[in-house]
This record gives structure tokens, sequence and C-alpha cells, in this order.
């Protein structure tokens, strides 16, 4: 192969040594530069966990550290999901929590004591400096040029698309778990080309880490055995692939049944069933293997075949039936949504409402993987040539991820790695073409012979041909090189713009160009914690679940855990309902406050007037007669929140708390909302059955007491009534009318 | 292609199982050497009963398996036996304690699927050897092998390795 630019400056056997230690150095470096660009958010902001699912890992992790594990992994949360609870030792991925709380014990047994939300929230770019590690040892299995390794690790370490998950303080299950995915694959291969017991065993017990982290674990456990079962199709068994794959599998599988919420899920699920097939059928071709020993001829072959066709039909046949006859669960929803794009938005509203669910859009592609999106074929392509079982694996793991990460915005980042490997495969061999000083001797030699043999197959034989002209070598190199550069300036401003916010707080610029934090969910929040009693009932969009339980400290009914769809379209149904409807419920589940986010003042898009069809399409699913989608719309099928509101959107109770009072604020003018850009109406709602109890800084965050049973029995809009007939100008007298508080 | 090189265990096959008691023997063995086209052999086997071929490959092996691989070989089929009992009791009795049938269960898969692996290792020489199907990849793939062969002692080690951790992780399973 192309020797490459290293080897030929420092040839010999002491500058190996040297070499090596280049090498350390420049891994560390990489390692080094993951890390900090991903501490964007924490010079920026403050160190904060980010975001809404971080939030209850977090808790989840103060939890571990403060009550041990056994605790922990029997913990019945009854904070959340008021009334029901939840079992939340055993519905969670444990991983990331016992990671973290084990770095904090160690550190705290070398005498360092450290926040364990400093833990958390470095917690990601410390593994992402290991995940660069490892996207280097597993490159290295995949070329022998030294410098594809390196490549891929410098791709892995920055890339957007993986950072977009693994900034400081987005404390969420893929900080671990795309380490492992990665180390889980490098072992893989390693016991593929092996083909010992300890590469299996060790890739089985990552793999069981990798199961106790991330739901995402799925992909390895049908990317492996399809890439066997490819390997079998190719005629390529080998005792080497029988021995890593069955005890890949046997360990595996018992490793990840050690999870309580993965439990029976291995031999019961469809979506683990491939894994089983292959094991079964790598059984039996091992067996008809090992009888070809003593029966000799040609035959075997074709008798292989068939019994591996009519094996898997079988296998396929059965599991059909047992899948009808309800042995074996049905396919997750999750996974019916992988294929047909619009499944999830006709039966499971629940899935389909959360962003990261939506198929990807192009230019996504480009912005988080830049000039590696196009080299991603090219190094798909080189894997062709070679095409020995590493190179199989990852064409299968190339394919089968660019189709999911074209489905979900969040499977890019399965994508992600393999796209680095590729690309970095590319680059090297480009580098490795055109920065060869010295002009191509050798390649005159070889000529001759490989076209003597076959001048067909001398370009995949012989790829270096041999570039003679300076210019052309300087040329490319340069290209490349520019290209590099601008990969990394891309990943640095992307990074740092896009990828950075907390999302808990907002950062905008005021008209001098100083930067201005917003930071009502805070201040919302502590409120709550301050000015409620520690036992009062938040009712919000299960959005926001996670962070009142973490930041207010206070039981939710329903948060982003969504196990219980019911429970979810109730809160909906109280949202979306009118009041009369709403209040019976919110007095059933023990309601005390209500909060809604509200953009409308400062123009800030992600609030809950544009997340409520979600909530009336979630509601609708239970209730289908009595919440209807359709009524929200205008008659010319507009979603409206001006004059010409329908009726039904105007009397919902999300509406009303959204826009209550909203007009005082413009004095005599007209209220305008600035996410919608819409005037409302001159009147403002009216509530009778809840009152306003705070409202942060701007607005975003509105927190609503619901009032108790009236003291003489009368219902509330009689009571509110009464009360403004007699007593108008006290109440206005009161309240005067409201300004926005400016520090 | 694979028949250029035919190993110690296959050599006296083509032969044996036909000649003595097929009543079709002449013709077909006289094929067998001369024009090895893939419908000879395949009717040559077709034609002597399934029993003769697997009485002939239980003699042979029989005869080429060395002692140690035997021993092997009488663990794999009592750890068949284990499962094979377990998962009959959970069929006929009901699979009450689950965690304690899987983990039993899988104790004896496990197991066995690692002594195999073992036995493939250690017996290596014999198997890797014969030849294997695609020309140009069995070339790359005994390239390889040459050149890191597992040794018996590592191989041991390694199976050690695994079952403990296999059983490790059946012992937390089984509640």
């Amino acid at each position: 192969m192309a020797s490459p630019s290293l080897d030929v400056l420092l040839k010999g056997n002491s500058s190996r040594n040297v070499r090596g230690l280049l090498r350390i150095i420049i891994l560390c470096t990489i390692a080094a530069a993951a890390v900090s660009s991903r501490l964007f958010s924490v010079i920026r902001f403050e160190s904060i966990i980010h975001e809404f699912d971080p939030w209850f890992n977090f808790r989840a992790t103060k939890y571990l550290v403060q009550h041990g594990f056994y605790k922990f992994w029997d913990w019945f949360d009854d904070r959340t999901w008021h009334p029901l609870g939840r079992v939340t030792g055993g519905t969670l991925y444990p991983g990331l929590m016992v990671t973290s709380g084990v770095i904090y014990h160690v550190l705290r047994f070398l005498t360092i004591p450290v926040d364990i939300r400093n833990i958390c929230v470095l917690l990601a770019p410390g593994f992402s400096g290991l995940t660069a590690l490892a996207m280097y040892l597993l490159t290295n299995e995949m070329s022998s040029s030294p410098s594809a390794g390196l490549l891929a690790a410098v791709f892995m370490g920055i890339t957007p698309g993986y950072i977009s998950r693994s900034v400081a303080g987005s404390y969420d299950n893929e900080a671990i778990a795309i380490f492992l995915l990665v180390f889980t694959f490098y072992l893989w291969i390693k016991a593929v080309k092996n083909g010992s017991i300890m590469w299996g065993t060790l890739a089985a017990l990552f793999y069981g880490y990798m199961v106790s982290a991330w739901g995402g674990y799925v992909f390895i456990t049908n990317l492996i055995p399809l890439h066997v079962f490819v390997l079998l199709c190719m005629g390529r068994y080998t005792s080497r692939v029988y021995i890593s794959y069955t005890t890949w599998y046997a360990l595996g599988t018992l490793a990840s049944m050690q999870i309580p919420f993965v439990g029976f899920l291995p031999i019961r699920n469809s979506d683990h069933m491939s894994a089983l097939g292959v094991f079964g059928l790598l059984q039996l071709v091992a067996f008809a293997d090992f009888v070809r020993g003593f029966v000799p001829g040609k035959q075997f072959q074709k008798l292989l075949t068939a019994m591996i066709l009519i094996v898997f039909g079988f296998a396929l046949l059965g599991l059909v039936l047992l899948t009808v006859s309800g042995v074996i669960a049905p396919w997750s929803g999750r996974f019916y949504s992988l294929w047909d794009t619009g499944y999830a938005k006709v039966h499971i509203p629940i899935i389909a409402s959360v962003s990261e669910h939506q198929p990807t859009a192009w230019p996504a592609f480009f912005f988080d993987l830049n000039f590696l999106i196009w080299l991603f074929p090219a190094g798909v392509y080189l894997c062709f040539r070679q095409l020995k079982d590493e190179h199989v694996f990852v064409v299968i793991y190339a394919v089968l991820s660019s189709y999911f990460a074209g489905v979900m915005v969040r499977l890019m980042l399965t994508l992600t790695p393999v796209v680095c490997v590729a690309a970095a495969l590319a680059v090297s061999h480009i580098l490795d073409t055109y920065l060869v000083a010295s002009k191509p001797s050798e390649a005159s030699e070889t000529k001759p012979t490989a076209d003597n043999n076959q001048s067909g197959l001398r370009s995949t034989r012989n790829p270096v041909v041999g570039v003679y002209s300076y210019l052309s070598k300087f040329f490319i190199s340069a290209m490349m090189i520019v290209y590099l550069l601008l990969f990394v300036s891309h990943c640095t401003w992307v990074t740092s713009n896009a990828y950075s916010s907390p999302s808990v707080v907002l950062a905008s610029r005021m008209p001098d160009g100083s930067q201005h934090i917003i930071d009502d969910y805070r201040e919302a929040y502590y409120w709550l914690r301050q000015n409620t009693p520690a036992n009062a009932k938040i009712m919000s969009w299960w959005d926001y679940g996670y962070q009142i339980g973490g930041m207010a400290d206070r039981p939710t009914l329903v948060d982003n855990n969504t196990w219980n769809n019911t429970h979810i379209a109730t809160v909906g149904k109280a949202m979306s309902s009118r009041e009369e409807v709403s209040y019976p419920i919110l007095r059933q589940h023990d309601v005390d406050y209500v909060l809604v986010v509200f953009g409308g003042l400062l123009g800030y898009s992600g609030d809950d007037i544009n997340k409520f069809l979600w909530m009336v399409r979630i509601a609708e699913g239970i209730w289908p007669d009595e919440v209807k989608e359709r009524d929200y719309f205008t008659a010319r099928g507009e979603y409206r929140v001006d004059d010409e509101a329908t009726p039904t959107m105007r009397n919902s109770l999300m509406y009303k708390m959204s826009y209550y009072n909203f007009n005082s604020l413009f004095g005599g003018g007209q209220a305008v909302d600035r996410v919608r850009g819409a005037r409302l109406p001159a009147e403002g709602p009216q509530l009778t059955t809840v009152e306003e109890a705070f409202t942060s800084e701007n607005w975003i965050i509105r927190i609503y007491k619901v009032k108790d049973l009236d003291n003489f029995g009368r219902d509330h809009s009689s009571a509110v009534a009464f009360d403004k007939g007699h007593k108008k100008k006290r109440a206005t007298k009161k309240k005067g009318p409201r300004v926005l508080r400016t520090e | 292609m694979p028949r250029r090189n035919t190993p110690t265990p296959s050599s006296p096959s083509p032969a044996s199982p036909a000649a003595p008691i097929a009543a079709s023997s002449p013709s077909t063995s006289t094929t067998s050497p001369s024009a090895p086209l893939s419908s000879g052999p395949t009717t040559l086997k077709a034609n002597s009963s399934p029993v003769e071929i697997a009485q002939h490959v239980w003699h042979q092996y029989l005869a080429s398996t060395p002692q140690r691989t035997l021993l092997l070989d009488a663990f794999m089929f009592f750890l068949v036996l284990v499962g094979g009992v377990q998962f009959v009791y959970c069929v006929l009795a009901g699979n009450y304690p689950f965690n304690a049938f899987l983990s039993g269960f899988s104790a004896a898969v496990g197991q066995f699927v690692l002594t195999a692996s073992l036995r493939m290792q250690t017996s290596a020489e014999t198997k890797d050897s014969k030849p294997n199907s695609k020309g140009k990849n069995v070339k790359l793939v005994a390239a390889e092998e040459g050149e890191t062969p597992i040794s018996h002692e590592r191989a041991f080690a390694d199976y050690i390795f695994g079952s403990l951790i296999l059983h490790f992780f059946c012992i937390n399973f089984i509640n």
C-alpha cells in the first residue's frame, strides 16, 4: 500500500518510538480539542444542566449519590406522575447515573471534593474525548494507513453531529452511549478479526454497558447479527465468526437482561429476534461445516445454501406466527415509525410530537457533517475495494444508518461515527497518494507485471499508480488542507452558535450588542420552590416535567418520561377544554398550580401555544368526541389566536392562561403576539377557576393557582360575576395596570 | 478451487461409503474422481441412504478425533442434554421462576457455545487446513490466520475468562 508521509520522513527502527510518541501526543491533543470545543456553553453561560431530559438524569444521579445504589435500584418516585408515581429504578437506563456516581466516589476517595453537578456537566465532554480515542482504534482496524485513524479521531472529536448531543451540560444518555457504541464496534471488529473468546467477551461486556446506558442499543443488537448474516451469505463463514458472534450473543444477551428496564425483552421482543435467529443459524452452519469435514464433495455448498434458506424461511415463519399469536411482543411503535414515517403521526401522536423524532431535513446533513458528508460515499467505495470482513461491517453500517438518519433527526447521532470512519478513509487515501514527496519509482516496476496479469484489475490491485507532477500533488494537497481548515472553522462556528445554548437560559443581544441573559425559567422555578408548599402539585405540559422536578423540586403530573399516554392526554384535555370541564379534572388530580409557557411578549417561539395542537391531538386520541382538532382551526383551516380564533380556541384553558391580562401590558393599544404576529382581541380572556400567581420577568412562564371550592358552594363563574358586580372598585384599585417590569 | 487439497479425513470418504453397500456404486465411483462436477457427487449421496452417510460420518468422527477433543464433545453433549431437560421442563411444568429458568438455560447454552469455540480453536489445525468455499477470500483468511494462530493456552485462558463472566451474569440473574 501507499507508504505514508511519516514513514518516508522517519524510517528505521528507532524512529518507530518517535512515531508512537507523536501519535500519542496527537491523540491527546485531539481529545483535548474535543473536550474544549464543548465548553462554549460553560464559558458563555455557566456550569448548568441543559434542556429537559438531563434534568431528570441529574436528579436521579443526586438520588443515587445520596441514597446509595440499592436504594436507587428500588426507587419508587412519588413526586412525578402524581397520583400514579413512577417505578423509576426499574424504568430507566442506569448506566449514565452509575457512571457519574462512580466517578464521584472515586474522586471523593482521592480526596478531590467535586460537586456532583460539575461531574454531570462535564461528563459528556470527557466522554467525547474517549470517543475520539475509540474512533482512532476502530478506524485503525479498517485501514493500514496510520493517518486514517488519526483523521477519524479528529473528525469524531469536532463534528457537529456529535457535538449537538454532547456539549458540556447536556447530561443525557447519548453522552456516554456514543462512546460505548463506537467502542463496542471496535471490540466486535477485533473479535471477528482474531476469533478469540476474549474479544468477544469484552464486546459483550461493553454491549451490556451500552444496554444499561441507552435505548439505542437495539441498533447494535441488529447491526452485528446483520453483519454476520451478510458474511454467511457471502460464503465467508469461518470459525472466527462463530466464536466471536456466539460468545458475544450468549454473554451480551445475558448482560442486557440484567437491566430491569430491559428485562426479558431480548427474548420476547421482535426487535431482538434477528440476533437470536442468526445465533441459531450460526449453530446450524457450524454444525454443517463440522460435518463437511467428513463428507466430501462440492454438493455440500449447494446443500448448505439450501439449508440456510430453508431454516431462515422457517424462522421467519415461526417469528411471524409467534408475533401474531402474541407470544412475542409486537414491534414497538418507535420501530414502526422507523419504516413508515407517517405511522407515528397517525397512531402515536406522543412520539410524533417530539421534535427530534421528525424526519431529517436535507440541510441538516451538511450542517452537522460538513464536507464529511460528500466524502462519505467515497469512503464506502474504498471499503468496497478491499472488502474484508471489517469493511463489510462498515458498508452495512453505512447503509443502515444513513437510512435511519434520514428518518429521524435524532439518529443522525448513529450515522456520525460511520461517516467519520468513511471520510477518514477517503481523506487518508487522498493524502497518502498526494503527499508523497518522492517520485513513485516502484510504480513503474509494478506496472508491467500488473499489465501482464489482468489489465482490468490493475486499478483495484495497485491503487497507487503514481503521481509524477509536483503541481498536481501540491494542488490536491492544498485543496484538501483548505477543506480541512474550512471543516474546523465550520465546526467551531456551528458549535458556538447552534449547539451551545442551554435552553434553560436564553441569550439575546441588546441593541448595543451586549449580551442579555433571559432567565425566566429559573426565576419561575425558584419562585415555585420558595413560595409553594413542598407538596404542591404542578400541572404543566410534559416538556417541563423534568425541569420542574429538578429545579423546583415539586411533584408534577406528567413529565418527559411519557410512559402513560392516558395521563398525558388527561393533561392535554385539561389544557384544551373550557374551564368548566377543566376544573373538575384539576380538582381530581389535586393540582395546586398550573404552569404555562408563553412567548408572545418576547417572541420566544417554543411556547405552549405553538405546542398546543399536540396537546389537542393527544387528548383527541383518548377522548375523540370531547376534544376535536378541527374545532381549533378557523373555517379556512388556519390556526389563529387573534379576533378570528374559534370559540373553542378562545375558551380553552391554555389560551386563556396564556393571554390573561396580556392587554394591560399595552396600555390602551392593541396587544400583539410577537411569536405569531397576531393582534389580539381587544377584550382579554377572563379566568374564573384559576388565579394568576406569578408571571416571570419576560412573561415566558406564567403560573396560576387553582382556586379552592367556593365557600358558599357556588360555581366559580357565578362567584366571580358576583365579586365583579359588587366590588369592582376595590378590585381595580388593588390591581393597577400591569407594566413590564424593568430592572 | 476447493477440490485441490483433500485433507486426511475426507480422502477415503468418496470410496468407502458408496463402494461396499450401495448398488449403484460402480458407475458413480468411476464418475466422481474423473469428472468432479457438482451433479456427480450429488447423485452419489442421493443414492446412498442418509443413514449410511450418517453412520459413515460417525465412524469417521470417532476415528479421527483426538482424545481431548472427544472429552470436550462429551461435555458439549452433556450441556445440550441439560439445556434440553430444562427446556422440556419449562414447556411441561410452566415457567414460573422465569428468571431461574432463563439463567439456567442460558448458562447451558452459553457454556455450550464457549466450549464449541474452545474446540474450534484447539482443533484448529485440522479444521483450518480444510478448504473453504471462495477462493480469493480464503487466501486472505489463511494469510491472516497464518500470522496469528491462537495458542492452546491462550484459547483456554479466554475460555476461562468467558465462562467466569457468563456464570457471574447467570448467578446475578437467577434471583
